[in-house]
């Protein structure tokens, strides 16, 4: 077969696809004005909107929507709950509950900060010449009308047809169950949702550190809830009264808050997505009702085992995927210099503080692209779908009656109201089909209009969610 | 035909010669250890099977020249089974998976997960079909890790033998 005498090609002496480490890398802190020579890793040229810590070893997005409020909140309940409700509890009942408590917030908080600070599976863009190469084929197979072809290429998958649509951004064909997320200017593998409370998106690599999140924080809520009740109850007895328990224990009233506003929502969602995994879908694909046979076609999850059993074990319990994006690794010299260094952001242990902004503004700017739209499933109670709707910041402070909403209710409805109306205003907004789920999800606030009609007033926070 | 190949490749050695190579391309000795490349061949996925790794075995048309069809597919098989291998699911994923739930996920920071072991065995796979198939052809395989696992790319370069028709 060989005829010709082909150059062997040695592999070690090109430079290559592989980037050789320079020599001595320098901490590349502050690179940006430095000369080309200067070596830089990956994540200080990432062009998608994220921020980087330690030297790439952390990633979080751009937005850290809620998550200081988040982590606060759990943080204050939990500490209120072991200075007021533990020594009362420990003397009159056992001493397993503050070590309970105490194993259940460590869970949530490791869990929490695994949800925000890992990779969710971010899709590296492609090469210039992958690009050149699928827009070839493209142009190739175009016909001649007047309108471009459009860019979704249709598989087979278990004998269910799937479009796969083009993402403009990166460059490339999604592969199945990928979406873009516009907040993090990413595709994002296996994409679920954007969470704004855990201020990253959550998708394949992070779903099962998000799901034993919520699981655990319910726990966590029901268990305070109940300890705290508990306390309360043993405090009043004698025909004390609830007001003398509470004028003993004040942090017991705030918990005691908190938690019932929280417990139902967290309760809500854990159920929620225990119904996702177990039936081995995502939020994006439940809210648009990509697999629920709408229009009469016979269609069902491609992706599903048929076994609840192994398709929670294959979500929670498979193979862990490693990061595409090589955050740490080192750019190939003439690389570097081509690379359009998009948002690279100076590496800083501190994080930053993103309250400073109010509440307001961080609900303006967190929003989740796929929101409430479809019907919710047999009516189950779990009316926080999409919406990672974690009560604790939300039903306590009249401003902030979900967590998804995109414009801060109008005026400052009472706090019993609160709640209720938010669960009106989800289950009707829930119903309003979301548009704009197509192609790049952006947030648009434009597509409100018909949620907040459908929801009445307060029901813009949850349909304006885009 | 031949004549679109050669157009192809032309028009790729055009766009892609300023990424990749800055030496100058003279015919002297020096030069035979950085050949220049010619072009680029992408393997696409395969999804026909759901969303675990797989590459289309579609022998492309432009490495007709210079491999067989069956070391290509040869290859390119492997690869899948390797990848297969990784993202298995059975009973020693589950108990890995279980196992690092109880910790709080926490074991990943110490510990080689099995898929992770699995990419060392598959870019190791790779070094050596370049070493013993690809480069001896005028051919480069990258590992797909390096491409965010979306394609398989092989660079194809130039062919310096003396007198050769293609």
């Amino acid at each position: 077969m060989k005829n010709c005498e082909y150059q062997q090609i040695d592999p070690q002496a090109l430079p290559p696809a592989t980037p050789n480490p320079p020599p001595p890398p320098r901490g590349p802190h502050g690179d940006r004005g430095e000369e080309p020579t200067a070596p830089r890793r990956k994540w200080q040229v990432f062009p998608g909107k994220n921020r980087f810590y330690c030297d790439g070893r952390i990633i979080v997005a751009r937005q850290s929507g809620v998550l200081p409020l988040t982590l606060g909140l759990i943080i204050v309940t939990c500490g209120l709950f072991f200075i007021f409700d533990c020594p009362f509890l420990v003397k009159h009942l056992t001493s397993c509950i503050p070590v309970i408590g105490g194993l259940l917030f460590v869970f949530v908080v490791i869990t929490l900060l695994q949800t925000s600070l890992t990779d969710p599976g971010i899709l590296p863009r492609a090469t210039p010449d992958e690009a050149a190469d699928i827009e070839k084929q493209i142009d190739n197979t175009g016909n001649a009308s007047y309108r471009p072809p459009p860019r979704t290429k249709e598989v087979l998958i278990n004998q269910q047809v799937v479009k796969l649509k083009y993402c403009f951004t990166c460059k490339m064909f999604r592969p199945p169950r990928t979406s873009h997320c516009s907040l993090c200017d990413n595709c994002v593998e296996r994409f679920d949702h954007h969470c704004p409370w855990v201020g990253n998106c959550v998708g394949k690599r992070n779903y099962r550190f998000f799901y034993t999140f919520i699981v655990s924080l319910s726990f966590l809520t029901a268990f305070i809830f109940g300890c705290v009740t508990t306390h309360l109850a043993l405090r009043a007895q004698g025909g004390k009264g609830l007001m003398f328990a509470l004028q003993e224990s004040p942090g017991s009233a705030v918990e005691l808050v908190v938690c019932f506003f929280s417990v139902w929502s967290i309760l809500g969602l854990s159920g929620f997505h225990t119904y996702l995994v177990s039936s081995n879908l995502t939020t994006n694909e439940d809210i648009k009702g990509s697999w629920s046979g709408k229009s009469g076609e016979d269609v069902s999850n491609p992706y599903s085992h048929k076994n609840i059993f192994v398709n929670c074990c294959s979500v929670l319990c498979g193979p862990m995927p490693p990061s595409l994006i090589d955050r740490r690794g080192f750019l190939p010299a003439d690389e570097s210099v081509q690379t359009a260094a998009v948002d690279t952001e100076l590496p800083t242990l501190a994080t930053k503080s993103v309250c400073t902004q109010g509440t307001k503004g961080l609900l303006e700017s967190a929003t989740i692209p796929p929101l409430l739209s479809a019907s919710c499933p047999q009516g189950k109670p779990h009316s926080a779908r999409s919406c990672p709707d974690k009560g604790p910041a939300v039903n306590p402070d009249p401003e902030l009656p979900t967590s998804c909403g995109r414009r801060p209710a109008a005026g400052s409805p009472p706090a019993r109201h609160a709640k209720a109306r938010a669960k009106k205003s989800k289950r009707a907004a829930q119903r309003v089909p979301n548009p704009s789920l197509d192609g790049p999800v952006s947030p648009a606030s434009p597509d409100a209009g018909p949620g907040s009609q459908a929801g009445g007033h307060v029901g813009a926070t949850f349909a304006s969610l885009h | 035909g031949r004549s679109f190949n050669a157009s192809l490749l032309s028009s790729f050695n055009i766009g892609i010669t300023g990424l990749c190579f800055k030496k100058v391309k003279t015919h002297s000795l020096q030069d035979l250890r950085q050949p220049a490349v010619s072009s680029k061949v992408f393997v696409q996925r395969d999804y026909n099977s759901g969303t675990i790794s797989k590459f289309q075995t579609k022998f492309p048309s432009e490495l007709e020249s210079r491999l067989d069809k069956q070391q290509f597919e040869e290859t390119i098989q492997t690869l899948n089974n390797l990848y297969a291998e990784a993202e298995k699911l059975g009973g020693k994923s589950y108990l890995e998976g279980c196992l690092a739930c109880l910790t709080a996920y926490t074991i990943f920071l110490c510990m080689e997960t099995h898929y992770e072991k699995v990419l060392k065995k598959i870019s190791r796979y790779i070094k050596d079909q370049n070493e013993k198939i690809y480069a001896p052809r005028g051919l480069l395989l990258t590992d797909p890790i390096e491409r965010g696992l979306r394609v398989v790319e092989i660079t194809i370069f130039e062919d310096r033998s003396i007198g050769s028709g293609r």
